[in-house]
């Protein structure tokens, strides 16, 4: 588990310097229209051709 | 001091057979999992090796956790229909009631856990694709993880965590249940309208999550019916002495990384702080039923939750809460018991998270279920000017948890990855390091045909003699890498194995 890259880090503290994690920002909420545009042209390909019948048909019974 | 904690989850996947007249989703789910297990290249499960099953045995609490027991009697409760495999990853793969579920092996810290959990999903891709070949023309079994087929029927996606038994259980109910509640601002998955009794189906168009509408009590045994935010299923899998299992169903089942990151790493947290008791009572939720529901119903992450003693607080309010009362934690205690490294990305994510969920929640696009499904569902519907009862909404809901990567709505996203595909890749083949998971893991690859049965904490050798020879794991954090690689790599046969452990515990 990419070990290496984390035992650099104490662990009593939080370093804010080597945090990893993407930052979502608004910048990238500007983008997702577009993302979503590619998205949805690409949807109608895929989509299950009879959606009733398919929503209908998905039964899940007996769970855990 | 909080125990070291160990992680697990337990994911059943919905399943349909396509092509066939009367399909049974027992023999569905069989039929996949064999498919993997015969043609899966994986020692122990191997075409040329023999099946290791799974061992039904009721361990006593207490005894044999030290040496070895001959065993003539172990009852063969395999039921000869269901299967039921270990995987030398160390995860149990089997048919449980309706469904394929795939459980993990036990992890240490929540960035482990979410990568055999993603193995887990990949496991259930490569078996999908094992049974196609091996079906007639025409015929199909495709996979979904997701816990709601939309007609009342649900399925579940559990975590396990390992708690001290001396921590009071009263405790864990009043925080876990504050925490299970609020938190499904990013764990839920997502749903297309409503599943509770007494609700037109179209009266909620989305909500959060898919299992919040199946929960009735607070606190209980049962996992199918009247269902508990807090169950208390009492099977540690581990010394009972000891430990506890706190076994949680009320979760949902994710495909975006940094929602089952945050859903695993911050409950291993809380955790943490109960056993503690770094907690007060001020965030103690006066109906938790009601409230579930209700944050699961609130897209505005605005409505006010009522607390015991009459003051309010919304969901996103509590979990900030919450993180900074982690973030104390962590300060004065470390750490080191709740998972180590993997915990600071927990905080990190958790905070930019809950940053983003108080602006503006769309940013989350690839970083949360509900924020991904619900964006593609609402732009879809814009697009094609449908209402929204439209029967293509519920279908893209449904076609979001497919599993078949060409199908998969979620694929399609460019999502946030915390695991790479090479640790991934890793993980479906091999077993975490630093649980008992490693022992079992290690023992399947090396010696598959000498190992009979084994469960969480036992393995049944057949070692060629007149006696099977039973290896107790009642401990999670023995037979790990640091204490066992080298053992098992020095030894050519399963019985110098035996011989060598038994030296070493007399």
């Amino acid at each position: 588990m990419a070990e290496s890259e984390h035992k650099k880090r104490k662990t009593s503290e939080i370093d804010k310097s080597e945090i990893e994690a993407t930052e979502p920002t608004p910048a990238r909420s500007e983008e997702l229209s577009s993302e979503l545009d590619e998205l949805l042209d690409e949807i109608d390909e895929v989509l299950e051709e009879n959606a009733e019948e398919f929503v209908k048909n998905y039964v899940q019974k007996g769970g855990e | 001091m909080a125990l070291r904690r160990i992680y697990g989850t337990e994911t059943e996947y919905g399943i349909i057979h396509r092509g066939v007249k009367d399909s049974n989703p027992i023999s569905a789910s069989s039929f996949l999992i064999n498919a993997y297990l015969s043609k899966t290249s994986e020692p122990g499960v191997g075409p040329n090796s023999p099946r290791v099953g799974w061992d039904f045995i009721d361990e006593t609490p207490g005894i044999d956790i030290r040496g070895f027991a001959p065993v003539g009697s172990l009852p063969p409760e395999i039921e000869p229909n269901l299967v039921n495999a270990v995987l030398a990853n160390g995860s149990r793969y089997y048919v449980d009631h309706a469904h394929p579920e795939l459980s993990t092996p036990e992890c240490l810290d929540p960035l482990s856990l979410l990568c055999w959990d993603r193995a887990g999903d990949e496991i259930l891709i490569k078996s999908m694709s094992a049974a196609n070949e091996a079906l007639p023309d025409g015929e199909e079994l495709i996979v979904y993880k997701n816990n709601s087929d939309g007609k009342g029927n649900s399925y579940g996606c559990h975590e396990n965590y390992l708690i001290s038994r001396e921590t009071p259980f009263g405790r864990i109910v009043q925080h876990a249940t504050t925490h299970f509640v609020t938190r499904q601002i990013f764990t839920g998955a997502g749903k297309v309208g409503s599943e509770a009794i007494g609700e037109k189906r179209m009266e909620i168009p989305f909500q959060l999550t898919q299992r919040a509408d199946f929960f009735e009590e607070e606190v209980g045994l049962e996992t199918t019916l009247k269902r508990p935010i807090i169950n208390t299923r009492d099977e540690p899998h581990a010394d009972p002495l000891k430990y506890r299992r706190l076994h949680v169903i009320v979760g949902d089942a994710n495909l975006c990384e940094v929602s089952t990151f945050l859903k695993l790493g911050t409950t291993g947290l809380l955790m943490a702080m109960i056993e503690d008791d770094f907690l007060d009572n001020q965030l103690k939720i006066a109906n938790p039923v009601h409230a579930l529901q209700q944050v699961s119903r609130d897209m505005s992450l605005k409505a006010p939750i009522l607390l015991e003693g009459g003051k309010t607080a919304t969901a996103l309010s509590i979990q900030w809460e919450l993180y900074e009362r982690s973030k104390k934690y962590l300060n004065e205690f470390g750490s080191e018991n709740v998972g180590g490294e993997s915990v600071i990305k927990v905080m990190d994510y958790w905070e930019k998270i809950l940053s983003a969920l108080t602006s503006n929640p769309d940013q989350l696009f690839g970083f949360l279920d509900w924020v991904t499904k619900k964006n593609i569902i609402d732009s879809y519907r814009d697009r094609h000017e449908l209402n929204i009862d439209d029967y293509k909404l519920a279908a893209l809901d449904l076609q979001y948890h497919d599993l078949r990567p060409e199908m998969s709505l979620f694929s399609r996203v460019s999502t946030e990855k915390i695991v790479s595909t090479e640790e991934v890749a890793l993980a479906i083949e091999n077993p975490p390091e630093q649980t008992r998971a490693f022992f079992r893991g290690k023992c399947l690859q090396k010696w598959p045909e000498n190992v009979l049965v084994a469960n969480w904490d036992s393995i049944v050798f057949d070692t060629g003699d007149q006696n099977l020879r039973r290896v107790p794991m009642m401990e999670p954090l023995k037979g790990t890498a640091q204490h066992v690689e080298h053992l098992i790599d020095s030894c050519e046969t399963v019985i110098e194995l035996i011989e060598s452990i038994s030296e070493t515990i007399e």
